[in-house]
């Protein structure tokens, strides 16, 4: 009981940042049914489904919520960010219906699940890449694999390491908390640490805002924010090896994995979930739902 | 009736020691695996595929710099301030000055903390040519703003408070109204500033959303306010809401927790110390 009131405590504080900037973080449309007549026979088609996990998915999970709570007047849906580790949290204590991630569980996640005779579902809900921003008067255009590691591990202090000016190399990262920098850190870093001196930003926002004031920043984003920053910051192209083409990070790369920092994005669902929550999984995988992570600024699943 | 006003009283207490329980209780098996050696390490890498370490010197040192920092920058304006508030300013300027130094008190700290993100820390890059200005001075001035409204608000009732007839006594005596001001009346007061100067402290060392978004929380070991640097309150804040139950990283923040609230604790009983000793005095 303690553990669960920390916890949301928390995660508010967490959630509080990206809340101020992107305002909609719970979403809760007043479409229920009205409770006037019948109200047996109401409750049967209405239904309470929570979201809950990764900042990264929050602005795509909601625009789901809105066109399924628009298409079925009887079911309300709340969604909540917080991070992919305190969806999975919530999922394993039995607060939330469905869990977004920007990872997959954890070894150690699964064994607590499965301790708690959790049967868990992944289900790939949508594709993001992960994009390398810097300010857009940086010279440096394209950066391979191998360089990008080097600059996030503190190998690399200054931008004429890898064909830029001379000055010093301002690292941002996300919080250790972010299924982001999870990720960035097994496919980028292959696995090293980041370097002590980067700054760790509490919000892809704030990367954004920090790499768009500083000409000697770089920071990554996901695709979705990306889109929505051009103009402010640039992205730069990855190349696989010294030799390869720099591939700059889009749709249609990520569709045909041509972009190599890609990652799948997930619904995580107890098997014993309601018909209503498997309903709404469904829905986001279908063909509307797909068109709204295109939409949306991700890519779909193929 | 008697008995239900003490109960009220003391339910502060009370909770001042189930917080002190609670937080041992989820850190406590730290102490066995991997003990709390592993404290006193020299660098924080919660999550790592390599070796995670939970070193927490370098929080306790980027929570201090600030501290004192914050402290520096806001002792002047607040206590001058105060001073000018108390002792000098007319009716009318006071009637304008205290009500917007006490709103600046009420600005909610993330409020302040975008503020600092967009326009402080590149104005503190400009202004001392750095490649950033996501560092400890930047995180030091923010805090320096939500404790000046404390400093001033308590130190002018301080010296408010000093009898009349002290001043009447020192300028009977031939003493410019300065020289009153800075020898009597602000001596007289000095336990109310002290006090309030704790309590600007108190602030900021438990502020966490301002400092989370403009220090750049690197966990790095320096004193140097052009750094970055990571406080003990924005890596609780940053980190709890992600990490998995009873891990040792989940124990570890209960012990920079643990840390956090020994400091604060110690601040109070020095500022008690403080205010006794003047009372004597």
């Amino acid at each position: 009981m303690i553990h669960e009131f920390s916890l949301k405590g928390i995660s508010m504080i967490r959630t509080y940042a990206p809340l101020l900037f992107f305002t909609t973080l719970v979403l809760c449309s007043g479409c229920g049914p009205s409770q006037t007549g019948g109200q047996s026979a109401e409750t049967k088609e209405g239904a309470y489904i929570t979201i809950k996990g990764s900042d990264t998915l929050v602005h795509l999970v909601t625009a789901w919520a809105e066109a399924y709570m628009e298409a079925h007047p009887g079911v309300e849906i709340s969604v909540t960010g917080g991070g992919s580790g305190t969806g999975i949290a919530a999922l394993l204590n039995g607060t939330t219906d469905i869990c977004a991630a920007s990872r997959e569980m954890s070894q150690d996640e699964k064994t607590q699940a499965a301790g708690k005779g959790l049967q868990v579902q992944e289900q790939t809900v949508a594709r993001d890449a992960i994009v390398v921003v810097v300010h857009p008067d940086n010279p440096v255009n394209a950066l391979t694999l191998e360089q990008l590691a080097k600059i996030f591990e503190g190998a690399y202090v200054k931008w004429s390491d890898v064909g830029g000016g001379e000055d010093d190399i301002i690292v941002l990262s996300r919080e250790s908390s972010s299924g982001t920098y999870a990720f960035f850190q097994e496919h980028v870093l292959k696995k090293q640490d980041y370097s002590p001196k980067a700054r760790l930003m509490p919000a892809t926002s704030a990367i954004v805002q920090a790499v768009a004031q500083d000409a000697n920043a770089i920071g990554y984003v996901g695709l979705g924010y990306a889109a929505e920053a051009k103009g402010t910051v640039k992205a730069v192209g990855v190349k696989v090896d010294a030799s390869a083409l720099a591939v700059q990070p889009s749709e249609a790369t990520v569709r045909d994995a041509s972009y190599s920092v890609a990652r799948a994005l997930y619904f995580y669902v107890p098997a014993q979930a309601t018909e209503a929550v498997k309903a709404f999984v469904q829905f986001c995988q279908g063909e509307t739902g797909q068109q709204i992570v295109e939409e949306n600024g991700f890519v779909p699943v193929q | 009736m008697r008995l239900l006003f003490a109960a009220a009283s003391s339910v502060s207490i009370l909770v001042v020691a189930l917080i002190f329980v609670f937080l041992f209780k989820e850190g406590f098996p730290f102490v066995r695996e991997p003990g709390l050696g592993a404290l006193f390490g020299q660098r924080w890498v919660p999550v790592s595929f390599q070796k995670v370490q939970f070193g927490i010197l370098p929080l306790i040192l980027g929570s201090g710099l600030v501290t004192v920092l914050a402290t520096a920058l806001a002792l002047p304006f607040g206590v001058g301030g105060a001073v000018y508030i108390a002792e000098i300013a007319g009716v009318r300027e006071r009637e304008i000055l205290k009500p917007f130094i006490e709103f600046l008190a009420a600005i909610p700290s993330v409020v302040l903390g975008f503020f600092g993100l967009v326009v402080l820390a590149p104005a503190v890059k400009a202004v001392f040519g750095l490649s950033t200005g996501l560092n400890a001075l930047s995180g030091a001035l923010l805090l320096a703003l939500m404790a000046i409204p404390t400093i001033v608000s308590i130190s002018e009732d301080a010296i408010r408070s000093v009898p009349q007839s002290y001043r009447e006594a020192s300028l009977a005596l031939g003493a410019t109204a300065v020289e009153t001001t800075w020898r009597v009346t602000v001596p007289a007061a000095l336990s109310g500033i002290v006090a309030a100067a704790m309590l600007g402290m108190g602030r900021v060392v438990g502020e966490t959303m301002a400092v989370l978004m403009v220090t750049g929380n690197a966990p790095i070991l320096t004193l140097s306010p052009f750094e970055s640097v990571r406080t003990m309150t924005a890596t609780i804040a940053a980190e709890m809401g992600e990490v998995t139950y009873g891990s040792t990283h989940y124990q570890a923040l209960f012990w920079v927790g643990i840390v956090l609230l020994l400091f604060t604790f110690l601040l109070n009983l020095v500022s008690h110390w403080v205010l006794g000793t003047q009372r004597k005095a």
